[in-house]
């Protein structure tokens, strides 16, 4: 654990550069080989060359992609574990992914969207009644919100969501075959585009988040001393509840529900920052997009020549991870 | 006069209450009569009465072929899946006391989907033709379920035995690792099968014939026998870890051998039906409500009710959206959720 505020400053910094290096990383490796003089190339004196359309089409965006919806997720994960004191919390534990998906297809199949736009405000709908049914549910009772409660709802409204959307896809055969691999969280063959319509959604989340760090680690001592030290804990689960949407949902808009990187990147975070909220969260940022570069990666080596969708990855690196957790015990 | 009616035989023993049975007879009633109407409903409309003659002639005329070889397995695959889909959320929720446990939830359907995709996978040619007879594929989905059931077993032990909580969340993290390779292994295929095995994961008993209902039902009849033998030790387990050791039951191997089964039923179900959600969460929930919870009465009531859900869903399925097909397995999820809030709304207190 880094105790001195250097250290934790040093480490940020650190952290920025391992994440620019894995995005080079990114770029740079894959079927096609590419050398950094292509890359520089193609920035600077674009030739129209395969290389480097492929450099400037695809590589490019999936990596900044990657970074992106890596930090997303874990910085949701962080803030939901923080609210509902559930070590287990995580956008896809939660339902909320999946909730994501059902408004995404539903819109597709049903309503003909096709905008970048109108999947975006999807997605965030979908995420949004998600995470309002699931924390209703999971805080009923006089004991309130109890990690167990949420999380057999989170399985439970994820069950229906997943099931509702695989319905409609067997209504319409075509659609499946595009929507299978969204479905299965990928950031391959994305447009740029796509992020860049996203971005001010995204950066409003992380900003907050980056703001709600403080607050947040008064929440933490407890629902009634937070109330008693004269905290509206109402308004900061809000802005939380906030947060959670636009990131979580907007990380479905763009790559489709991945799983488990909200669940694992908060709890390395605290392993090296310790409980505070002002660095669990900017620490969760980092280490999600490293996480996430890295899984992408894997994802075009572990299948060769095929890729493998990079939630799978992420579920797989995930599983052992939440297991973990689950056995040492959830009453902490 | 006496209000049981005990049942020995060998090591089979337990007591049927007498009210129960009245209840059990007439879901028997309740499950021939909506089989009989089912079978008449379809594009050719059938009266009840013209499908029990078509039943028992074989005179070859068009009606007596769609009752007999097209609704029949069909109808009777409903049936079979349903009933092992809730003896298996039955055992589970006996073992785990928990009334939210169901072997979707835990991942138990889900293992038998994926090694049912593998074995479709593996032994299918480029024509999509099977290489290996359909008869081993409830073979492949039975190793899924139980090797499943023993992966969240074994994570779940902890301090000399396992915990229902546990167990859960466990379970429901190892359903969401193998849901995510299933979903590989079908972008993997090509997109035929996809779309083939995304209706079968979602629950659909279209298309099926004989074959299949020959190669399920010796699987199914013979769990629902070994399963009565064990009836009167799930009486035990449903007494608590301290109880039951005290009244002499070997809890955690019980657990186990239990869990096994509730495995291989719910393994069996999927092999041909697909994921059928939440039967295995409702319909013992239901009897619970009509036969209370004695194991000898709920065992057969929970199954007759699976049973009957099943039918009705896959009658839903077929009818509504005619000439489309949507897999049954949507509507009792749609049904399923919702209720398994319900109980969790009326759990929270405990």
């Amino acid at each position: 654990m880094l105790k001195h505020h250097t250290f934790k400053i040093s480490g940020i910094f650190l952290g920025i550069i391992i994440v620019v290096l894995l995005m080079w990383s990114s770029v740079v490796l894959g079927l096609t080989k590419v050398s950094t003089q292509d890359v520089i190339n193609s920035l600077f004196s674009f030739d129209g060359s395969n290389q480097h359309i492929i450099i400037q089409d695809t590589r490019i965006p999936r990596a900044l992609i990657a970074a992106a919806a890596g930090a997303s997720l874990a910085i949701a994960g962080a803030v939901m574990q923080g609210l509902t004191h559930n070590p287990l919390a995580s956008p896809s534990i939660f339902g909320i992914n999946a909730g994501a998906s059902f408004f995404v297809v539903l819109g597709v199949t049903f309503f003909g969207v096709t905008s970048l736009e109108g999947f975006t405000w999807l997605a965030f709908t979908g995420a949004a009644i998600a995470a309002i049914i699931v924390y209703v549910l999971g805080s009923m009772g006089r004991d309130g919100l109890t990690p167990i409660k949420i999380t057999l709802a989170g399985a439970a409204m994820a069950a229906l969501f997943s099931s509702l959307t695989q319905g409609m896809l067997t209504l319409n055969e075509r659609s499946l075959d595009q929507v299978l691999f969204w479905l299965a969280g990928s950031i391959q063959g994305r447009d740029l585009d796509l992020l860049i319509g996203l971005l001010p959604y995204l950066l409003v989340g992380w900003l907050l988040s980056l703001l709600i760090g403080k607050h947040m680690n008064v929440l933490a001592m407890g629902e009634d001393v937070a109330k008693g030290l004269g905290q509206r804990t109402i308004l900061i689960k809000i802005f939380g509840a906030l947060i959670v949407v636009l990131l979580a949902g907007g990380t479905v808009a763009i790559a489709g529900p991945i799983g488990f990187i909200g669940i694992v990147i908060p709890h390395v975070a605290r392993w090296f920052v310790g409980i505070d909220y002002r660095w669990v969260i900017p620490y969760s940022g980092l280490l999600g997009a490293m996480l996430l570069l890295m899984a992408d990666i894997g994802a075009r080596y572990v299948i060769a020549p095929q890729e493998a969708p990079v939630g799978v990855v992420t579920a797989l690196i995930g599983v052992p991870f939440f297991i973990y957790i689950a056995r040492r015990g959830i009453h902490e | 006069m006496n209000k049981h009616i005990p049942f020995r035989f060998y090591k089979i023993s337990f007591l049927i209450d007498k009210r129960s049975l009245i209840t059990i007879t007439s879901l028997t009633l309740i499950s021939i009569v909506l089989m009989i109407v089912s079978l008449g409903i379809g594009q050719m409309q059938i009266s009840p009465i013209e499908v029990v003659k078509a039943l028992f002639n074989s005179s070859g005329d068009m009606e007596n072929l769609v009752v007999q070889s097209f609704r029949m397995p069909r109808i009777l695959l409903a049936v079979l899946a349903g009933a092992a889909l809730a003896l298996s959320g039955a055992i589970l929720q006996g073992i785990i006391r928990n009334p939210l446990a169901s072997p979707d939830i835990i991942g138990i359907t889900g293992g038998a989907a994926l090694t049912t995709v593998i074995f479709l996978a593996v032994f299918s040619d480029r024509s999509n033709t099977l290489t290996l007879s359909i008869h081993w594929l409830p073979l492949a989905s039975f190793i899924g379920a139980i090797a499943l059931g023993f992966i969240v077993y074994f994570l779940s032990w902890k301090n000399g035995g396992i915990t229902p909580i546990r167990l859960v969340l466990i379970g429901v993290g190892i359903a969401m690792a193998v849901q995510a390779v299933t979903t590989m292994i079908m972008i993997l295929g090509p997109i035929y099968t996809a779309s083939r095995a995304n209706i079968w994961l979602t629950g659909s008993l279209n298309g099926t014939n004989w074959n299949e209902i020959i190669s399920i039902t010796p699987w199914i009849l013979g769990m629902i026998f070994i399963l009565f033998i064990y009836v009167r030790r799930l009486n035990i387990q449903e007494l608590g870890q301290d109880l039951s050791i005290n009244a002499g039951g070997f809890v955690q191997k019980d657990r186990f051998t239990l869990l096994l089964l509730s495995s291989a039923l719910a393994g069996g179900a999927v092999a041909f039906a697909g994921g059928i959600g939440f039967v295995g969460l409702m319909a013992p929930h239901i009897a619970r409500r009509l036969v209370g919870s004695a194991f000898g009465s709920l065992l057969p009531a929970s199954a007759l009710i699976g049973g009957i859900i099943v039918l009705i869903a896959d009658l839903i399925a077929r009818t509504v959206f005619m000439p489309l097909e949507v897999p049954a397995g949507v509507f009792t999820s749609a049904i399923g959720a919702p209720y398994f809030i319900y109980l969790l709304y009326r759990s929270r207190n405990q």
